[in-house]
């Protein structure tokens, strides 16, 4: 069994790592990655924009971004990538690579997602922030710039490592799309192989856990520096108010 | 294709009767697996608090594998890999006996049994040590204790990650479809090959979807209510 394992590995290993690159599209666990990065990325402005939005004191910008963020959240991510398959292409006319897709998907669900968090840390903060802000002749969107989310977004750094790390999960849902990711070249191996599915399958949840626990420690490591710097910063200035925990944890599975 | 119009999907009783038996599914797979996630949670628990440093590494690393490796993974690993290695005559009686929905079952079920466990674990740590000392010195035992006294409060602390993960337990129920599982994804997908009505169809199931994880949130929310000591106390 453990030989197979290796040998499997062995021949297999580039294909896992990169899909058929040369010859093909990159995929692989570089095509996971690069996916999963760059929604991260687009999410996180996204996610601002819409915490901005549903804050908003105008119905217009509120309500919409409100039912867009629970009906993101109340649907399986399957069916999300369901109507993008279907509704991408309908809307730029255009034959778009299931990446595109994929990255449409996850960028809107998880912006959905981070949005709340990011409104969560806003939230958070005292409301005599704001109020200093504004005294010292900051405008609403000058002190949200300057003062609001700079410490929200800082509080939030560990829960935009968590939402990577369940984006990098997410990402094997392109799977049902033909996204060239690494569940995609695992099931190519099983496809030529036939006869070890549960050695390939092994490799890829191996490979998966390997990545995601990393990163989970890593983000846990970091909560807790900020979480220990904060607690610093506050005792220092006020001699003896200790900081509430601050935390804004969010995980999904 | 026609303009928008949903009552040709709605109007068709074989679309409806595809939709039913999708929903019928779709909830044996999800209560199926939640009474097992809970029933492996309170294990695991009681296991993560029994003396001995075994059983304690044994749910770690078992909660670490199944919130760190992706839901569809596990779900392939059980359908497509731990499936094939069963002794023949279990593996025909699975087959007879809907495979796909059972290997649902089996794999989300073990997969939020971890996080079940890990939500009971926090809503119990948060109650203090006193109540649990407190309960020896009136005469309860260990598990007494436990059962009477620690139990209902952690419980209590935990409803709010508990319907969080209940709820996506329920939406992980449509990756049953990569498993073959015919649950109502698979039903809206049939659908959608069978009318050529994609949008129709999508609404209807997102519609169908959403309903249900704001009615799962609604009876969480009732719950949390009725538990809720400290409005009990003020009223």
């Amino acid at each position: 069994m453990i030989t197979d394992i290796v040998t499997i590995f062995q021949d297999y290993w580039l294909l896992l790592l990169i899909g058929q690159y040369p010859n093909g599209p990159l995929g692989g666990l570089a095509n996971t990655l690069i996916l999963s990065t760059l929604s991260i990325a687009l999410a996180f402005p996204v996610s601002i924009l819409m915490a901005l939005a549903r804050l908003s004191k105008w119905r217009l910008l509120r309500w919409p971004v409100t039912v867009l963020v629970y009906v993101t959240r109340g649907v399986p991510l399957l069916m999300l990538i369901l109507w993008s398959y279907f509704l991408v292409p309908l809307m730029t006319g255009a034959d778009v690579p299931s990446f595109v897709t994929m990255l449409t998907t996850l960028v809107i669900y998880q912006g959905a997602f981070l949005s709340e968090v990011v409104r969560g840390g806003i939230v958070a903060l005292s409301h005599g922030q704001m109020d200093a802000a504004k005294a010292l002749g900051h405008s609403y969107l000058g002190a949200m710039r300057f003062v609001i989310l700079p410490q929200a977004l800082y509080n939030m750094i560990p829960s935009i490592l968590s939402t990577f790390v369940s984006t990098i999960k997410d990402t094997t849902l392109g799977y049902v799309i033909n996204v060239p990711d690494l569940t995609f070249a695992a099931s190519q191996v099983n496809n030529q192989l036939l006869t070890q599915p549960f050695q390939v399958f092994l490799i890829l949840a191996v490979i998966y856990y390997v990545i995601c626990w990393s990163l989970t420690h890593a983000t846990h490591r970091l909560e807790r520096r900020i979480t220990r710097r904060r607690a610093g910063l506050s005792a220092g200035r006020t001699a003896h108010v200790v900081a509430p925990p601050v935390k804004i944890a969010t995980e999904q599975p | 294709m026609s303009g928008f119009d949903i009552t040709a999907i709605l109007s068709n009783p074989d679309y409806v009767a595809m939709l039913i038996e999708g929903i019928k599914m779709t909830f044996v797979i999800a209560i199926g697996s939640w009474v097992l996630a809970m029933t492996l949670a309170v294990l695991l628990l009681a296991l993560r608090f029994s003396p001995g440093r075994f059983g304690n590494a044994f749910v770690s690393a078992y909660v670490s594998y199944h919130r760190n490796v992706p839901t569809l993974v596990q779900l392939m690993l059980w359908y497509f890999g731990i499936f094939t290695l069963l002794p023949d005559w279990l593996t025909f009686w699975l087959s007879n006996h809907n495979a796909e929905a059972i290997f649902a079952v089996v794999g989300l079920g073990l997969c939020q049994a971890a996080y079940f466990s890990e939500d009971l674990r926090s809503g119990l740590r948060s109650v203090s040590v006193g109540q649990m000392e407190a309960a020896r010195a009136l005469g309860h035992g260990y598990l007494s204790a436990m059962r009477y006294v620690l139990m209902p409060q952690g419980v209590r602390n935990a409803l709010p990650p508990l319907i969080n993960h209940s709820v996506s337990l329920f939406k992980n129920s449509s990756l049953g479809i990569v498993i073959g599982a015919s649950e109502l994804t698979h039903a809206v997908k049939e659908v959608e090959n069978l009318s050529f009505r994609t949008f129709e169809i999508y609404v209807i199931g997102t519609v169908l979807y959403l309903a249900f994880t704001l009615l799962i949130m609604a009876a969480g929310a009732v719950v949390t209510m009725r538990t809720d000591v400290s409005r009990r106390a003020r009223a």
